[in-house]
């Protein structure tokens, strides 16, 4: 099904007599429901755009690309660096910010800037009895009511199906430069990007990888803004970590987008077999949850607590992981037996049983996909 | 405004209730003497007040569970309460309640540089959470105008904001996890010190419901190294149009000012007679602060200089040094005593988009003058936050009223604009009977839903948040 209106959408899930797959573009879900595939790719556009106040709303199936080229015209991004995993799952299709939204999909900026999560200003969705429901709206700041457009991202459409959301967005800076630091091990890494993310610069992204393109570990920093400013923080940042070693600065565009896009969209381990995970921890377990899984090979984001581990099939790498505070969603891969996102303690558990109980009582919204 | 009955089953069991719950406590305190519990009988609005029944001040997350374990058996009311500073009336008591009070609660439990979070007792306070950290160089960054006083149970309840919000966001975007105790006395970790959660961001519905799901007791807090340094910009025009639109351009140039603040001209002449901040008089008067190094602030002050001026202001200072600065900010920050000294008023927090902003200037003046009540605004302009203040005089027989009448109207006016009611303050009973305006049936019933699951028998912090009609039957059904 692919309903062209929210009314059409709202007829759709009410009639339906079982299980849904809900669907924006198919390139990002970790998980497929069983079901009658119910799509949003009919649901598009862009109704508004105000610059001048930040703000963008848009119909639920309304591809990325178009979002980022409306942005582009006006000197404007997402913010939250959104990945395109189409290579990292082996998926073909246009990736919605529908989708973008109900995955919460956000890539190395989220370290500062905020999640996807943080820049939705408002959703309208139509829940599992086939109502419609909005909250939030298109403003900065509210607090009117309780927040259900935070409860939607990341709701992987069990919640509801969204129909349109709201998103704040931000100027694109007019210069980036990056800081390059090789052949660091984990541990140091890890401290270099604490040292730079507690630092007054205002670092808007700090990766490292074991392997980078040429084999070697690279550790990576960038500092955006005006030319002048990004000038004086990535000397400022380079003196601070001196003691890392040898240290690049690199500052062409081209060269430094596309070294942020190869970490936000785990290039690394595109076209490698085995299963890959995300984790989630504090920065400074990272290097810890990496030693504790044989055979992984670790992309860092988010200055050590984002960890994209590929692994040999089958791993259970939550089970590895122990007693260490955090969270692990498999995103490739895998045996059946473990699920792919993380179980909830008990008493969180039932409250999120509870809130799918109310939104969707049938039970027919991508059952299952998220425990 | 009105309140429920209080339930006189309730208060007739009071002496059991109360010696219950003095065993949930240490010290076994719980106040419940009339001249007692009046000292919890209104927040920060003040118009409002209702002593509770009794007053439990817990000093660890056990003993909240305790204490809610018990007022949930015996079916009693419970109002969280941080530092009381609602403008809102976010924790008005009612009469058959037990306030549930987070000031003993006020530790520092873990600070962690390297990983950039500070775990606190949520009735610490907003601006000590920043003086625990501020040694190393790092803060807080949601800084409410209350934060001397205000609890960050409280902050996390309201979602708050503040005045530095447009560069670091309110509360949600700065609170990494809590432990939450529900009503049934279950306690519930959500987020800790890593990002984002692992399935439904139980957190972000949490931030912002106003108490009504559960009480925080612990919060994980991002904290941020300072800036090297920050200096602002006056900048006056003769026309509020003309400062909107200076304030857009500033918006979209680029430049990310940690604050844009602005005054109309009865709020300018207000703090001027009152802090001899030296302002110009005129219609409207901008203060843009923007943070960095030296060279950094010069170079967005140059740029916001630069666009201010195509727009030929009255008047255009930039701080040189500290002193300037601070009297820069001098008026502004006593706009809210300016307007206290004057009259009574009332503070609403409605946001509109930022284009919309003469539109609501102008209207909010034509309604001024049609219910015969001053209003002054002073708002934070780069995010559309609202704040009109509504003068009214207390001891005039139906001034509150009318007051009250004018308030809904300019937030009307605020969501027909495409804004909302509330931006930063909370919905409490002060906009609790305009919920309607700004939401659908369907659109209160899918929130009333969350309060279902968390709090299946409405106990938390009843009668705030949805209209009374709209929830009567959830309460009379619990």
């Amino acid at each position: 099904m692919t309903p062209k209106t929210e009314a059409e959408l709202s007829e759709a899930i009410a009639a339906a007599q079982g299980p849904l797959a809900i669907r924006g573009g198919g390139t990002r879900a970790f998980a497929q429901a069983e079901g009658e595939t119910l799509s949003t790719a009919g649901l598009a556009g862009i109704t508004l755009h105000e610059p001048g106040a930040l703000t963008l709303v848009a119909a639920a199936g309304t591809p990325l690309a178009d979002i980022e080229a409306a942005l582009e015209a006006e000197g404007q991004r997402l913010a939250f660096e959104p990945p395109d995993l189409r290579g990292l799952l082996g998926r073909e299709g246009v990736s919605t910010i529908g989708g973008v939204v109900a995955a919460n999909a956000s890539g190395p900026r989220r370290i500062q800037a905020g999640a996807c999560r943080d820049f939705l200003l408002g959703v309208r969705f139509v829940d599992g009895s086939g109502t419609i429901v909005k909250n939030g709206g298109r403003v900065m700041k509210n607090v009117t009511g309780y927040d259900l457009v935070k409860l939607m991202a990341g709701s992987h459409g069990t919640l509801g199906v969204l129909s349109e959301v709201s998103l704040k967005v931000l100027p694109k800076p007019e210069a980036t430069a990056v800081l390059l630091i090789e052949g660091l091990g984990d541990d140091q890494a890890v401290a270099a990007m604490s040292a730079a993310l507690g630092s007054p610069y205002d670092v808007t992204g700090a990766a490292h990888t074991q392997k980078g393109v040429d084999g070697a570990p690279v550790t990576m920093i960038r500092v955006e803004g005006f030319t002048p400013s990004v000038a004086y923080r990535a000397q400022a940042l380079k003196e601070k970590l001196a003691r890392f070693g040898d240290i690049a600065i690199e500052d062409d565009p081209e060269k430094t987008a596309a070294g942020w896009a190869w970490v936000r969209d785990v290039s690394q381990h595109v076209g490698q077999p085995g299963d890959v995970w995300r984790i989630s921890v504090k920065p400074s377990d990272g290097p810890e949850v990496a030693r504790r899984l044989p055979g992984a090979e670790v992309l860092y984001d988010w200055g050590g607590g984002l960890l994209w581990a590929r692994v040999p099939e089958g791993s259970d790498v939550r089970g590895l992981l122990g007693d260490l505070p955090g969270h692990a969603t498999r995103v490739r891969g895998g045996d059946a037996g473990i699920a792919t996102f993380h179980p909830e303690p008990a008493p969180v558990a039932a409250l999120s049983q509870g809130l799918r109980a109310r939104f969707d009582p049938r039970g027919i919204l991508n059952p299952g996909i998220m425990g | 405004m009105q309140m429920p009955q209080p339930d006189a089953g309730i208060l007739e069991r009071k002496a059991r209730i109360v010696a219950r719950l003095a065993t949930a406590v240490s010290g076994g305190e719980v106040i419940h003497a009339p001249e007692e519990t009046r000292a919890y009988e209104c927040d920060a609005l003040t118009a409002y007040k209702c002593p509770p029944m009794a007053v439990v001040l817990p000093s660890t997350t056990e003993e909240v569970s305790a204490v809610l374990a018990i007022c949930h058996e015996e079916g009693v009311p419970v109002v969280p309460r941080g530092a009381g500073t609602s403008l809102a009336g976010g924790a008005l008591p009612t009469a058959d309640c037990v306030i549930l009070g987070t000031a003993r609660m006020n530790a520092v439990l873990e600070t962690d540089y390297a990983n950039r979070f500070i775990r606190v007792q949520s009735g610490r306070t907003n601006l000590s959470v920043t003086g625990a950290v501020e040694e190393e160089g790092f803060f807080y960054a949601p800084d409410p105008s209350s934060q001397l006083a205000c609890a960050i149970a409280g902050n996390v309840a309201m979602n708050s904001g503040g005045a530095h919000c447009l560069k670091y966001g309110v509360t949600t975007n700065n609170l990494l996890g809590v432990t939450m105790v529900l009503m049934d006395g279950t306690v519930v970790e959500i987020g800790g010190a890593h990002l984002d959660a692992p399935g439904l961001d139980l957190l972000g519905v949490i931030c912002g419901s106003e108490g009504q799901l559960g009480v925080v007791t612990e919060a994980t807090l991002r904290i941020l190294h300072k800036p090297e340094g920050a200096r602002p910009v006056l900048i006056g025009y003769d026309s509020n149009e003309v400062a909107g639109a200076c304030v857009s351009d500033i918006i979209r140039a680029g430049v990310l000012p940690v604050a844009i603040e602005f005054m109309d001209r009865p709020c300018i002449r207000a703090c001027e007679a009152f802090a001899k901040a030296g302002y110009p008089d005129c219609e409207a008067l901008l203060i843009v602060e923007v943070e960095g190094s030296e060279a950094e602030i010069q170079h967005q002050l140059d740029l916001i200089g630069e666009i201010a001026r195509r727009h030929d202001p009255v008047e255009l200072r930039e701080a040189k040094d500290a002193d300037e600065a601070r009297r820069i900010w001098l008026g502004r920050k006593s706009a809210f005593g300016a307007m206290g000294q004057i009259n009574d008023y009332m503070c609403l927090d409605g946001t509109i988009p930022v284009s919309s902003l003469p539109m609501v200037l102008r209207r909010i003046g034509e309604l001024s003058g049609e219910y015969g009540l001053d209003v002054a605004n002073v708002f934070h302009a780069g995010d559309g936050n609202m704040h009109p203040l509504i003068l009214f005089d207390a001891n005039k027989p139906g001034d509150l009223e009318k007051c009250e009448e004018l308030g809904a109207e300019i937030l009307k006016l605020c969501v027909e604009a495409g804004g909302c009611l509330t931006g930063e303050h909370g919905v409490g009973v002060e906009k609790r009977d305009l919920m309607g305006v700004q939401y659908a049936p369907e659109d209160l019933e899918a929130q009333m839903a969350v309060k279902d699951v968390f709090d299946p028998k409405w106990l938390l912090n009843p009668a705030k948040v949805f209209p009374l009609t709209v929830s009567q039957p959830r309460r009379a059904a619990a």
